[in-house]
């Protein structure tokens, strides 16, 4: 098992760097002694199990959550983040898997929340223009912006959260299951966003279960499992070393049904001889 | 000519445009054809309230002629003010999803306080006005403090506080129980007589039109250099001419006998206002998004904690300032000011008007509306001569009414996907 940066060497300064996070709920555990470094102009997957912890890392990267333990360091001062606006501006933006979006509002109020143009005269003409232009740079499919969200497909709301993270020119994005709810072309284009994010010189982390996405755009795969880290990969890692990594094991549940749906054939085969 | 044929000669699709598959309606006819389509998903807006005004005041009309006197509407428009005001309030705090239960014991202290005050003490009129003002705001501030640090529901403080603060108002007024408020003095001339002259209630009556349709233009003139889709020049044009026509002729008919309050004005003032705060300015955005998702609210970095406590401070400072119209109103400060049907009837008029109970849905207008709807009903019933417990079941029953046409809206809404 890769424990090392596996031979990868990144390419720009050090965006984030987390040293020996950890975060408990009560009695639990959720993450452990967590070490995540981000590099400028690169794109870190985090992938793991359901419960390894993904989700309260990247809440903790938003300012969230609190960590327990641990320090934080962004682009080499150590920050604390302890609310959702602290985080933003140093610059972290953030794409939560429950989206976060208010379903009473607007597509533009939506993008804008938090951050309007005219604090005392809301500019909703440039606001609408803004929002516009960057949902065509997302290619995005939205009926109207004066919608409120609440009439909006499970796409069309990824694809506003999306949208809204980019609003600030944000140095590091943090996208929480990004494809989870996409058709195939939306997830090719924000496939090719996040590509576009990444050569613009951002830190991108991007939590999924879909490996074919990880290995699409990824320059490292960080697994976590159980709260734990559990090895640094290349996107081109065997399927087999990905999976043992998630699950902790070479027999895991995956790789004994593989075995099972192996000698499925092969006893379907001797009956047809 | 519509404007999609304009468009489509300059060769230029709006930015807003550009998807085919959604049907626009950009001409007249489809913007009424679009407040139709409306109105069937559930998105009803104020015409409830209008429908169920109507009604009202057409049985009213006909078992008494008198109750669509000019002159009965005058007082209907006297007697809406003071709960309308602390209704407004009611609006601020339902729109983030909270409740304040106590306007009514903060508008009774806040009468108290201008009642001792100004006559007990003898201090200038503006300074108690302000004074009471400053101590709705107060408990508007604990509530809020209560709420944010100790997470305790709004419900349970400010029913705790429409005890403690009735209790206030008593031991205030102390054994005589009521100050009377010099008759002749601005402040009950004010609440009782004054009215706008004929040519100031015709010029206001113009403005809201006036400005509705300057606002129209240049929204359409900047909408159009910015490539955006455009409301047709006529809709604009005929809706501020309605308004205008409307407004004029209410006027027109108050002016028949003794014209516009201008306690009225400043209701309709502080309604307008409101109404700016909450829907062009950030601080209305985040009330609105904090009432939807509160959660959603504080991740894209909006200070939750301020917004609750605007809310709750406002609501506490137009509930002391309603308390002021109605001792002015009365010319008295008593015991009896703020409790029985005012609590109930602010928080009341705020829901009938069309504010969602459970937050994130509202406008201030709903609190213009709905109070006059309650008070309509109130003054109708009294000139039938029938007894207050008749008006407290019938005005429970349109309550109960206007309660279930929102839910039913909701759930209509909720199956044609609008919010």
């Amino acid at each position: 098992m890769a424990e090392t940066d596996g031979g990868i060497i990144p390419a720009g300064e050090v965006v984030l760097s987390m040293r020996g996070i950890s975060k408990n709920f009560g009695a639990v555990s959720a993450l452990t002694g967590i070490d995540l470094d981000v590099h400028a102009g690169e794109v870190v997957a985090l992938v793991g199990d359901n419960g390894a912890g993904k989700s309260t890392l990247v809440k903790i990267l938003a300012g969230v959550f609190q960590p327990t333990a641990g320090s934080i360091s962004f682009r080499g001062n150590p920050v604390t983040l302890a609310d959702p606006s602290a985080a933003l501006a140093l610059g972290i933006a953030t794409v939560f898997q429950d989206l976060a979006l208010c379903e009473n509002l607007d597509v533009v109020a939506n993008i804008f929340l938090g951050r309007e143009r005219g604090p005392f005269r809301l500019d909703e003409i440039s606001m609408e223009v803004r929002a516009w232009t960057l949902l065509n740079e997302l290619s995005a499919r939205i009926p109207s912006v004066r919608d409120s969200v609440a009439s909006l497909s499970g796409g069309q709301r990824q694809t506003v959260a999306i949208a809204r993270s980019l609003l600030l020119e944000p140095k590091l994005i943090l996208l929480d299951e990004p494809t989870a709810a996409l058709g195939v072309a939306q997830t090719a284009e924000v496939l090719n966003l996040i590509e576009r994010v990444r050569d613009r010189g951002l830190g991108v982390v991007m939590v999924s279960h879909n490996m074919e996405d990880v290995r699409a755009v990824s320059d490292r795969i960080v697994v976590l499992r159980l709260g734990r880290n559990n090895g640094i990969f290349p996107p081109d890692a065997s399927n087999t070393e990905l999976v043992s990594a998630i699950t902790g094991a070479e027999n895991n549940s995956v790789s004994r049904r593989a075995i099972r749906q192996r000698a499925k054939q092969e006893t379907a085969g001797e009956k047809r001889v | 000519m519509s404007t999609d044929t304009n468009e489509r000669i300059k060769g230029k699709t709006p930015l807003d445009r550009s998807d085919e598959r959604v049907r626009h309606e950009n001409s007249f006819g489809g913007t009424i054809r679009a407040f139709f389509e409306r109105v069937r998903s559930g998105d009803l807006g104020s015409l409830p309230v209008i429908v169920g005004l109507v009604i009202i005041w057409t049985v009213f009309g006909f078992l008494n002629p008198l109750f669509l006197s000019s002159n009965n509407l005058v007082n209907l428009l006297f007697d809406c003010s003071t709960t309308g005001v602390i209704a407004l309030g009611v609006v601020c705090v339902l729109m983030v999803g909270e409740i304040d239960l106590s306007v009514g014991s903060i508008s009774g202290f806040a009468s108290a306080m201008l009642g001792t005050l100004w006559v007990g003490q003898g201090w200038p009129v503006a300074m108690a006005i302000a004074a009471a003002i400053v101590v709705g705001g107060l408990f508007g501030a604990l509530y809020a403090l209560l709420y944010n640090r100790l997470g305790m529901p709004s419900f349970v403080s400010s029913l705790a506080g429409l005890l403690a603060i009735l209790g206030m108002q008593l031991y205030v007024l102390g054994s005589t129980g009521s100050i009377n408020l010099p008759y002749g003095s601005a402040m009950v001339n004010f609440g009782q007589l004054l009215v706008m002259p004929r040519w100031a209630s015709y010029l206001f009556a113009a403005i809201p039109g006036i400005v509705w349709l300057v606002i129209g233009m240049q929204a359409i003139r900047r909408r159009r250099e910015a490539n955006l889709s455009v409301a047709s020049t006529g809709s604009v044009i005929l809706r501020a001419a309605a308004l205008v026509a409307g407004l004029e002729f209410v006027a027109f008919y108050m002016n028949q006998t003794r014209g516009i309050p201008w306690m009225f004005g400043l209701f309709v003032c502080l309604a307008i206002g409101m109404n700016y705060a909450l829907t062009r300015t950030k601080w209305g955005r985040s009330m609105t998004a904090v009432g939807g998702n509160r959660e959603a609210a504080r991740r894209a970095g909006i200070n939750v904690r301020f917004i609750y406590s605007t809310a709750f401070v406002l609501c506490g400072m137009f509930a002391a300032t309603g308390g002021v119209l109605a001792a002015s109103r009365l010319a008295t400060a008593s015991q009896q000011a703020g409790t029985g049907d005012v609590n109930l009837n602010a928080i009341a008029a705020a829901v009938i008007g069309g504010t969602s109970l459970f937050g994130g849905r509202g406008s201030a207008f709903s609190a213009l509306l709905g109070i006059i709807v309650i008070q309509s009903i109130a003054n109708g019933l009294t000139m039938l001569n029938l007894s207050s417990s008749l008006r407290y079941m019938i005005t429970g029953a349109v309550l109960a009414l206007a309660v279930i046409v929102d839910s039913l809206a909701r759930q209509s809404r909720a199956s044609h996907g609008r919010a």
